[in-house]
């Protein structure tokens, strides 16, 4: 840009600089640099949020308590002849179970704030479009980290011995943060299409469900019909269940994982740039 | 010396389907000015300032801000711009330094300036005693105030003000006024909408008038006023029978007809100076007709707008302005 200012500034505040300045100094597109920084102060916001909202950690400290003693006693006798020998299959499945409840919360969330005013001021500020997505999803971390150490502290009370030792859990809580980060990508897709929260939660339920209950979450894959299980087989969450069996109860990192990792990044890839470009058309 | 317009928009176009919200309008703001876009609900004022700020696609014509184009170079329109709406937008969730420090950061302000900055501005805007309270414990005032001083972390030459003062108590009203000249004596350029003509006498350097999408007028206040006359007096006399009779004697005192609302014998007299009210008076004592009550009024955006439009502003959630617009269409 060539805009001279010949103009002296204003007496009265020697520190401002003349608008041709200012206009001068602009920059075309926010750098990667800036971008990280966008983000990680939106994930500062969305932490200060949960701390004032201490309800937001409902779903993620009663729902691992919960699930783990459900199933575990439901399923555990007729599966696998007994509860302890039935949890190193449904420990590693209820924790991909939580992770992918913990972010659809991201979705419907996400929706409620831009519904507020305060959305306006951030879509008028020339930061990159992808900080209010991801800054609350990297606060959502948090969520995960949470979940998953309360479904392995519930599953030791009540029996488990992770084979993997705590190398192998803190690999598998890891896993399941990634994988949670990675989902939640799907959820705020939908939270961008969507024209409510509540129509958001609909969606978001019909889409989780089909991706929890129809994996090897519960169940050994071998025990389904051919065509369930060729749905299940392609079912990124069941590549993720099956990796952080091997994390936890073997303590290895097989090829499994590398799949599993593989999948996140196919999520990300497809629902990350999705979600920006629905975000941008509410503009 | 070149100088460089500080909005400078030719022909802005934008239609929600079949409704063209903003029909065409140029708009040309100077640097370091006060800029007033009056009109009613519904006018496509803040439809026009979205546009400009980059929160609406522009459908047709071109915009720039300092020489930027608007449309093809929106990221660095909105480092040029700060932009408070007509709705509180700062985030309920945090306190009103918090909020300052966010969107200081956000725009790549480092966190010790920000912090610096957002003191500097709470101590500015009366805010300092509340600056670690949650914006939930806000008055409207003070957050309109907050949602002003998020506007100015980055210190932008230009502000985009949506009816800054809509909603206000006249106190606080005030000292949004007094907000906003500071801004421009401190080198800052404003572009402001509002309902009321009032607000827009108070403070803006050059007013366009905006109806149904479309510009109607554009002048100092004081030309915008003179085309409605300087002030209006309103009568209402004592036998409604003789309004025929007075309308008469302001017709040959003035050369110009008076607005009648028959039912109530009320008359409106638009004058082109305060001084002339007596004059009206004393034709009026002088042709034996009874007065029941006199005021002098600046005129109302209604006035302004009949005369320049030739209908009235459709706004009918103010009661005088519903009776006016009753007085209106029974003289039209």
């Amino acid at each position: 840009m060539t805009l001279q200012m010949t103009q002296p500034a204003p007496a009265a505040t020697p520190r401002r600089l003349t608008p041709g300045d200012v206009a001068a100094r602009t920059t075309s597109h926010n750098s990667l640099r800036e971008t990280l920084s966008q983000t990680m102060s939106m994930a500062w916001r969305a932490t200060k949020k949960m701390r004032r909202n201490p309800e937001q950690f409902f779903d993620v400290t009663i729902q691992p308590l919960l699930f783990t003693a459900m199933f575990a006693y439901l399923l555990g006798g007729g599966l696998s002849g007994s509860v302890e020998a039935y949890l190193p299959l449904v420990i590693p499945g209820i924790l991909a179970q939580t992770a992918l409840t913990a972010c659809m919360a991201t979705g419907v969330q996400l929706r409620e704030d831009m519904e507020k005013g305060v959305f306006d001021r951030f879509k008028s500020l020339p930061m990159a479009r992808i900080a209010p997505l991801a800054g609350p999803m990297i606060a959502d971390l948090l969520r995960y980290a949470i979940a998953s150490t309360l479904t392995f502290v519930t599953g030791i009370a009540m029996g488990y011995r992770p084979g993997g030792g705590v190398a192998g859990v803190a690999m598998a809580i890891v896993l399941t943060m990634i994988a949670g980060w990675s989902l939640a990508w799907v959820f705020t897709w939908v939270g961008t299409l969507a024209r409510s929260a509540q129509s958001v939660q609909g969606i978001s339920m019909m889409i989780m469900f089909p991706l929890t209950f129809m994996s090897n979450a519960l169940v050994p894959v071998e025990t389904l019909p051919g065509w369930l299980a060729a749905f299940v087989k392609v079912n990124p969450v069941s590549y993720i269940v099956t990796a952080t069996r091997d994390l936890a109860n073997d303590g290895q990192i097989t090829g499994h994982v590398g799949w599993a990792l593989v999948a996140c990044a196919a999520v990300i890839a497809i629902f990350a740039p999705l979600s920006v470009r629905s975000y941008k058309r509410h503009l | 010396m070149k100088h460089i317009p500080a909005v400078h928009a030719e022909g802005l176009v934008k239609s929600f389907g079949d409704f063209r919200a903003v029909d065409g309008v140029d708009l040309h703001v100077d640097q370091g000015e006060i800029y007033g876009v009056l009109g009613p609900n519904g006018a496509g004022k803040t439809t026009m300032l979205k546009m400009l700020a980059t929160l609406l696609p522009i459908d047709g014509g071109r915009a720039e801000i300092f020489g930027v184009d608007v449309r093809r170079d929106p990221h660095r329109t909105r480092q040029l711009l700060g932009v408070t709406g007509q709705y509180a937008s700062v985030d309920e969730n945090l306190t009103a330094n918090e909020n300052l420090w966010l969107f200081g950061r956000l725009q790549g302000v480092s966190s010790r300036t920000s912090r610096a900055t957002a003191a500097q501005l709470l101590e500015q805007f009366g805010l300092q005693e509340a600056a670690n309270k949650p914006i939930s414990q806000f008055s409207g005032g003070m957050r309109r105030r907050l949602d002003l001083a998020a506007s100015l972390i980055t210190r932008p030459p230009l502000i985009f003000l949506d009816e800054p003062t809509t909603g206000l108590d006249p106190r606080t009203r005030g000292q949004m006024w007094d907000t906003i000249r500071e801004l421009v004596a401190g080198g800052c350029t404003v572009l402001l909408t509002t309902q009321y003509l009032d607000e827009a006498d108070q403070l803006a350097d050059r007013i366009a008038v905006i109806d149904r999408g479309r510009k109607v007028a554009e002048g100092t206040p004081d030309e915008l006023k003179a085309s409605v006359g300087n002030s209006t007096l309103r009568l209402r006399l004592t036998d409604g029978a003789d309004q025929a009779v007075a309308a008469e004697v302001v017709r040959r005192l003035l050369g110009e007809d008076p607005v009648l609302s028959p039912e109530s014998g009320r008359m409106n007299v638009a004058l082109a100076t305060a001084d002339r009210a007596a004059d009206v008076l004393i034709s009026l004592r002088e042709a034996g007709i009874g007065i029941t009550s006199v005021s002098v009024d600046a005129p109302t955006l209604d006035e302004v707008f009949l005369a320049l439009t030739g209908h009235d502003t459709g706004d009918s959630s103010d009661p005088s302005a519903a009776a006016d617009k009753r007085q209106l269409e029974v003289a039209r």
